[in-house]
């Protein structure tokens, strides 16, 4: 998992400042294709705009970042708009549901952006409600949901369109440990089985402790270590 | 982990060969760390000279594990107060982790790079037992989540103490 050949997406050398607050510092990073990793580091060190920058929010003010061997970096909005709604899928910590329409409804609005027609997006939604755990919510609004389960909801939503990449920033943040946990079993379960790409912001090492790998972020710069095996 | 009072316990539950306590005790508290049966033979052979236990007379087909162990009034009691009391709150704390990065400071090494490596070290190790529990039965997960508890907390402490290092340092040195 090595090695920029097999990387789905990388980052290099990217610079970052909002206004004078330099939030990227030379910040380098690539995910294998079908790799969980996980992005972890202290508050403010620059994940969050990591995230942004590999998922095309943002744009670097220099360094270069890649998808699939193209330059994100370079495109222009209504192109990284497209990539965004077309190969990536979002998680947040919270509100991120859209609250005047139902679970079925949000879990099926990727799919009706892309094109879909609502009959057979809403039946491609309504398919993740029992893999996940969610019998019975289909007709619910965010309001009528637990954190747990608007968390849910909204892993749903974001594996869809059955995206190539799933972007997730403090997936868990909001839920006690019990229920980040189920939902980062669900995560963790959904992108392997779609062979998703799966980038993950955490402060919590047991949602780290969920993926292949993690990297830590501090200052704006990325560090990934590697235990040595040494001795016998 | 208290060994003899745990087998009591075990004891308590129901009288007992010695291979078949040291099986219940591996399989509920020890998987993967299993007891050597030397040592729960001496255990048993010190709670019966303590008046804890009492040994049965060797049942036919004889060897060593032929014999039954009853826990007394005495074991009882033991194993009864035991139970309702609090375990020493700082049983766990991490001295060697502390330790080497006071030394580590007043010998002016790098110790931001070892901590890191500790850091990567417990999260690895969380990683094995998120698949232990992923995969276990209840009572397997409830010991990975306490083991993973455990990290969490060196792990909070690795992180603000490197946040933390310029002062320490400073602090150490003088
Ligand atoms: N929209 C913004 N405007 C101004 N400063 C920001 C903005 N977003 C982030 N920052 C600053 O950039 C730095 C990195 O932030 P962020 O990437 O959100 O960190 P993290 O996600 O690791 O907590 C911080 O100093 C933060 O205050
Ligand atoms: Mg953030």
């Amino acid at each position: 998992m090595t090695g920029s050949t097999t990387a789905l997406i990388e980052a290099r050398d990217v610079v970052l400042s909002f206004g004078q607050t330099p939030a990227l510092r030379g910040a380098d990073l690539s995910v294998a294709a079908g790799e969980i990793l996980a992005v972890m580091g202290p508050s403010g060190s620059g994940k969050s705009t990591l995230l942004h920058c590999m998922a095309g929010i943002l744009v670097p003010d220099s360094g270069e970042v890649l998808f699939d061997g193209r330059r994100v970096d370079r495109m222009r909005e209504p192109e990284r708009s497209e990539l965004r709604r077309d190969r990536f899928g979002f998680v947040f910590q919270f509100g991120q549901l859209v609250p005047e329409l139902t679970a079925e409804e949000n879990v099926a609005m990727p799919l009706l952006l892309g094109g879909a027609r609502r009959g057979p997006a809403l039946a491609e939604a309504r398919g993740w409600f029992p893999r996940l755990g969610l019998d019975g919510l289909e007709g619910r609004r965010s309001g009528e949901l637990s954190g747990g389960q608007a968390q849910r909801v909204a892993l749903a939503r974001a594996m869809a369109a059955r995206p190539d990449v799933l972007f997730a920033d403090e997936p868990t943040g909001s839920l006690d440990s019990l229920t980040g946990e189920q939902v980062m079993e669900l995560l963790v379960d959904a992108v392997r089985e779609n062979g998703t790409t799966a980038v993950i912001v955490t402060h919590e090492a047991r949602v780290a402790a969920c993926a292949d790998r993690e990297v830590m972020v501090r200052d704006g710069k990325v560090t990934s270590l590697r235990l040595e095996r040494t001795g016998p | 982990m208290n060994v003899p009072l745990t087998l009591l316990g075990l004891l308590e539950r129901q009288s007992s060969h010695g291979y078949d306590l040291k099986r219940d005790y591996d399989t509920y508290f020890s998987p993967g760390k299993p007891l050597l049966l030397g040592q729960v033979y001496s255990t048993l052979g010190r709670l019966a000279r303590d008046g804890k236990v009492v040994v049965g007379a060797a049942e036919p087909g004889a060897g060593p594990d032929r014999k039954r162990y009853v826990i007394t009034e005495r074991g009882a009691t033991e194993v009864e107060v035991w139970l309702t009391e609090p375990v020493e709150t700082e049983q766990h704390l991490q001295t060697e982790l502390f330790t080497k990065v006071v030394l580590a400071l007043m010998l002016g090494r790098d110790a931001s790079a070892y901590l890191d490596l500790q850091r990567t070290a417990h999260v690895a190790r969380m990683r094995e037992l998120t698949e232990i529990k992923r995969t276990g039965l209840l009572i397997d997960k409830l010991l990975a989540d306490h083991s993973m508890f455990r990290l969490e907390a060196d792990l909070r402490w690795i992180d603000v103490t490197q946040a933390r290092l310029g002062a320490l340092a400073e602090e150490v040195r003088k």
